[in-house]
């Protein structure tokens, strides 16, 4: 293995997963809820009663208002995306799937379940880095991700 | 309720700053955080460990409540349970994860600043999460 000096950004990332635990903090106390997008976006699909879905949208609304925001400040970050379009839908529904059966993706289970330390989030964490290490390999250097 | 509400916008705002300043909305850096026969890149592991610093007294402040500061029942999941849909869901989700480098947060901020490919994600991520909740409600 060796590091990847030229992408690895130390100083950003550190300084954005302190705000994202920030907001993960002062959801939980504030609100008494777990900041999972995965959760927050799919419990709108759910049978949730009628006070539980205003906070879910204007949630997921800061989230996206975060896009305009940046934008009066600085440069968004240009984003390289080198999937094919059958295999963002394929992704797009293994990730919708998944997430939702697991009740938690990286946030939910990866950020506010190892905090709280859960050993259901745990497992989970350790399931989808270990499914996408195997999936990347398969993609980057093995005859597989030539095909796709 | 009001209060509340406006609260979930702010913390909104600032779970997608955070995202956009640590660089996972890029899913050239997810994957080449995951490729680890290649160059690697760690900067995930320090999003989730200051992210992680930051919350976990948090949550162990919230443990000992059972009312949030704006007085909403502190809803901190029950489950305890390792079971199949745990295990499963998190492989399927982990291997979309690595094929396009998206999981939903960041889909979701990469949509809104206008990305196409990330609004075809996000249309097959709502597709699956819907399928999962048609499912659930036909039992």
């Amino acid at each position: 293995m060796q590091l990847d000096w030229a992408h690895f950004t130390p100083w950003q990332s550190l300084g954005g997963g302190l705000l994202i635990g920030l907001a993960a903090a002062l959801l939980i106390l504030l609100n008494g809820r777990i900041a999972g997008i995965s959760g927050i976006l799919g419990g709108l699909m759910m049978r949730t009663p009628a006070d539980d879905r205003a906070w879910r949208w204007l949630f997921l609304a800061g989230l996206l208002l975060a896009v305009p925001l940046w934008r009066l400040l600085a440069a968004l970050p240009q984003p390289t995306i080198t999937a094919s379009t059958p295999l963002l839908i394929i992704s797009g529904v293994l990730v919708g799937i998944g997430t939702r059966y697991a009740a938690g993706c990286t946030s939910g289970h990866g950020v506010c379940g190892i905090a709280r330390a859960s050993p259901r989030s745990l497992l989970a964490t350790a399931s989808f880095m270990l499914a996408g290490f195997v999936v990347v390999y398969l993609l980057r250097h093995s005859g597989v991700g030539a095909a796709a | 309720m009001m209060k509340r509400n406006l609260a979930a916008l702010l913390v909104g705002l600032l779970f997608g700053l955070g995202l956009l300043l640590s660089g996972m909305t890029d899913p050239a850096k997810i994957q080449n955080f995951l490729d680890l026969s290649g160059l690697w890149d760690p900067s995930l592991l320090l999003v989730m460990g200051g992210a992680i610093a930051v919350a976990a007294p948090a949550f162990a402040i919230a443990k000992r409540r059972t009312r949030s500061l704006l007085d909403a029942p502190m809803q901190l999941p029950a489950n305890q349970q390792i079971d199949r849909p745990l295990i499963l869901g998190s492989l399927a989700f982990g291997a979309g994860w690595g094929l396009a480098g998206f999981c939903p947060g960041p889909a979701l901020v990469s949509a809104a600043a206008g990305h196409v490919p990330a609004w075809i994600f996000v249309a097959a991520m709502v597709a699956g999460m819907g399928l999962h909740a048609w499912r659930k409600r036909g039992r």
